[in-house]
């Protein structure tokens, strides 16, 4: 190694320009490599046989498991281990997610995973869980969202929240789009949400 | 540097600086604050009494946001202002644009604030503010990184001081992961949508989450270190050619390691295994960090027995140093296996957060602060020893029980019986976990404790002192 301590560097440590290129030609590597392939590689693009766009009433379901933050304690990612198949089905695969605008893997089990726990349990559970988790489950430390059952659906946001996720690549028709407002008039987010739960993960089923 | 200075003779703009000081313990006392609730819903879920913007859900990524944003955010605005100024015996360029990126990023705070507990969010984690308050980040980061390179464009000093390659790094890489993993379509003004769906999304954000870790809360915290470490100790860094090689290959190497928040999910194995390779080659220029810390101290040691702001600089370094060790341990996949998805990566999380950004920017800011107001002490050195006790035995308390919780649940949830059947519902480990929840949240209530007595310290001397401008010093250093 050489006597004199990085000579090479001083160029580049005098140089504010040279820093701020440099630095910003080392971080743009990474995520170059790691994420750009991915838009090109079918097994992640491809939807899953079975795979349908959200309805609007299991959108708006989604909507308010977002609202929740209902992703801090539940992952939808089920993974290839042999306890974690026999505690919540075949595991998730790639295909089954490309209509999720945002992603919901989540990173926390502080409650279980969700993925598969569309066709688990009835609706009537479901409803009864929600408004008051402890109800079903005496140990479990989830919140109660009692709330939601009183409150009804924002039906006039289902349009313009189809079309923008439409512009990112969710294929729904104009006509659903058009018809979605009336399809969850009415309905309370209680009834939303338990329909997104129920939906989840059954394309693979 | 005479405090003093001749009418006319050049000064610092500290005005920012001073703000950002003070605001970064106003977040602080407020994020920690949430997390002490949100710990103990946790343990007792009725706390939020049906309350919508009460429950656990919302008020997490409040919190997430006010400590990494909002205290974290200013106090690198604050330290970044200073040093930058400081290192190159120049006052801040263009000092109302300065301003401007503390009110802005108020303006951001307050916003997340009240939108995050009504529910208004993009649903990805560490980045849920909508688009909106996304856009404001994002002229703010601007301006922000304007006022930087401009203060290192106009230096007196040849060389650019290594705390603001960090700085730098810092301050361009965050534009970067904010303007990409922020793509989204807006339906409403509070409402929109990913542009990337599935695995694509979930690799931007985990590259971008991941980097949060290593440029907001590591490089930025690195700038600080290379700063007020040496200045503090009186010592000069320990190794010019260290800081070179670490510099380069910290930012380099962190950029590849978000994968290893997707192992065994659906993301594709190749990227998987990119992820944890590159996350354990992270263990290296990490150590080269911690090394060159703490090494500063060689020749010195003594003084940390006396001096209570050396003791947060130095004990940060320290958890720094075990974070960045177990980080690249936890993603080994056979490891990950165990403890994703458990409060262990809570424990890890906190291990970084509280004992790294937390400790250090303590440290820094109790340096700080007095100079900014006259002074060259804290008002009370005692209450400085006190918060440093306090704070380190509530993060002990902290990481021991989420650790111990995390390795239980993952093996009461793997547990298989003979005949091939689980051992536990997932019910039996909420249950199992509740007496480390309740040690959790002591930890947490002493580490917050420990923010307090900083908040009256500051206050006192804030009071007792005054905003006095500081000369630049005509003689430039030589470098």
């Amino acid at each position: 190694m050489a006597t004199t301590p990085a000579t090479g560097h001083a160029k580049i440590e005098t140089s504010n320009f040279l820093m701020i290129v440099l630095i910003l030609l080392t971080c743009v590597v990474g995520g170059l490599v790691e994420i750009v392939p991915l838009f090109f590689q079918r097994s992640t693009t491809q939807p899953a046989p079975g795979l349908k766009p959200y309805t609007p009433l299991q959108l708006a379901g989604r909507d308010i498991y977002l609202r929740e933050g209902c992703y801090n304690c539940h992952s939808q990612m089920i993974r290839p281990l042999q306890a974690e198949t026999l505690r919540y089905g075949h595991y998730s695969t790639a295909g089954e997610f490309v209509y999720d605008h945002p992603f919901q893997w989540g990173s926390k089990r502080t409650g279980p995973d969700l993925h598969r726990v569309g066709g688990k349990y009835s609706n009537e559970w479901h409803r009864l869980h929600l408004i008051n988790p402890r109800d079903l489950v005496p140990e479990s430390n989830m919140p109660a969202y009692a709330w939601l059952e009183g409150a009804t659906v924002d039906a006039d946001g289902l349009a313009p929240r189809m079309k923008a996720l439409r512009i990112v690549g969710v294929p729904y028709s104009d006509a659903e789009i058009a018809a979605a407002g009336t399809d969850v008039k009415g309905r309370s987010e209680l009834d939303a949400l338990v329909a997104y739960l129920q939906v989840l993960g059954t394309s693979l089923k | 540097m005479g405090k003093e200075a001749a009418a006319g003779a050049p000064r610092y703009t500290d005005t920012a600086v001073r703000w950002f000081a003070l605001a970064a313990v106003l977040w602080g006392v407020v994020g920690m604050l949430v997390g002490v609730f949100i710990a103990a819903e946790l343990t007792w879920p009725d706390l939020s009494m049906g309350i919508p913007w009460l429950s656990y859900g919302r008020l997490r990524p409040l919190h997430t946001n006010a400590v990494i944003f909002a205290f974290g955010g200013c106090v690198l605005f604050a330290t970044s202002y200073h040093v930058a100024q400081r290192t190159g015996q120049t006052a801040l360029f263009c000092p109302k644009l300065a301003l401007f990126t503390f009110w802005g990023w108020q303006l951001v705070i307050v916003l997340a604030a009240i939108s995050l507990p009504l529910g208004y969010t993009t649903g990805k984690e560490y980045a849920e503010l909508e688009w909106p308050i996304d856009l404001l980040i994002a002229v703010v980061w601007v301006a922000y990184a304007v006022v930087f390179f401009g203060t290192i464009g106009r230096r007196k000093v040849r060389h650019i001081y290594v705390a603001n390659w960090f700085f730098g790094a810092f301050i361009l890489a965050v534009a970067l992961l904010h303007i990409v993993n922020s793509a989204e379509i807006p339906a409403s003004w509070t409402k929109s949508y990913s542009a990337y769906a599935g695995v694509q999304d979930a690799m931007v954000q985990w590259w971008y989450g991941h980097n949060a870790v290593g440029f907001f809360l590591t490089a930025g915290f690195l700038g600080i270190m290379y700063y007020y470490i040496p200045k503090q100790a009186e010592r000069p860094v320990y190794s010019y050619r260290l800081s070179i090689v670490h510099f380069w290959a910290l930012i380099f190497t962190y950029m590849w390691a978000g994968p290893h928040h997707l192992h065994y999910t659906a993301l594709p194995d190749w990227a998987q295994s990119i992820g944890m390779v590159f996350s354990l080659v992270l263990l290296a220029p990490s150590w080269g960090g911690m090394i060159n810390g703490v090494m500063t101290l060689s020749g010195a040691w003594h003084k940390l027995r006396d001096d209570p702001i050396l003791k947060f600089l130095i004990v940060a370094l320290s958890f720094y140093g075990m974070s960045t060790f177990e980080g690249p341990m936890m993603s080994i996949k056979t490891v990950n296996a165990l403890s994703h998805y458990t409060d262990w990566t809570v424990g890890h999380v906190h291990s970084g957060a509280l004992g790294w950004v937390g400790l250090i920017s303590m440290g820094a800011l109790y340096h700080l602060i007095p100079r900014m107001y006259g002074k060259t002490q804290m008002y009370s050195v005692r209450a400085i020893e006190l918060h440093f006790w306090v704070a380190t035995v509530g993060i002990v308390l902290y990481i021991a029980a989420m650790w111990i919780a995390g390795v239980m649940q993952g093996l009461m949830w793997r547990a298989v019986n003979p005949d091939g059947t689980l051992v536990y519902s997932f019910v039996e480990s909420v249950k199992a976990t509740f007496p480390f929840y309740v040690v959790r949240l002591a930890g947490g209530l002493l580490y917050l404790g420990g923010m307090l007595i900083m908040a009256w310290n500051v206050v006192k001397t804030v009071r007792s002192g005054s905003a006095v401008p500081v000369a630049i010093p005509m003689v430039v250093a030589h470098a």
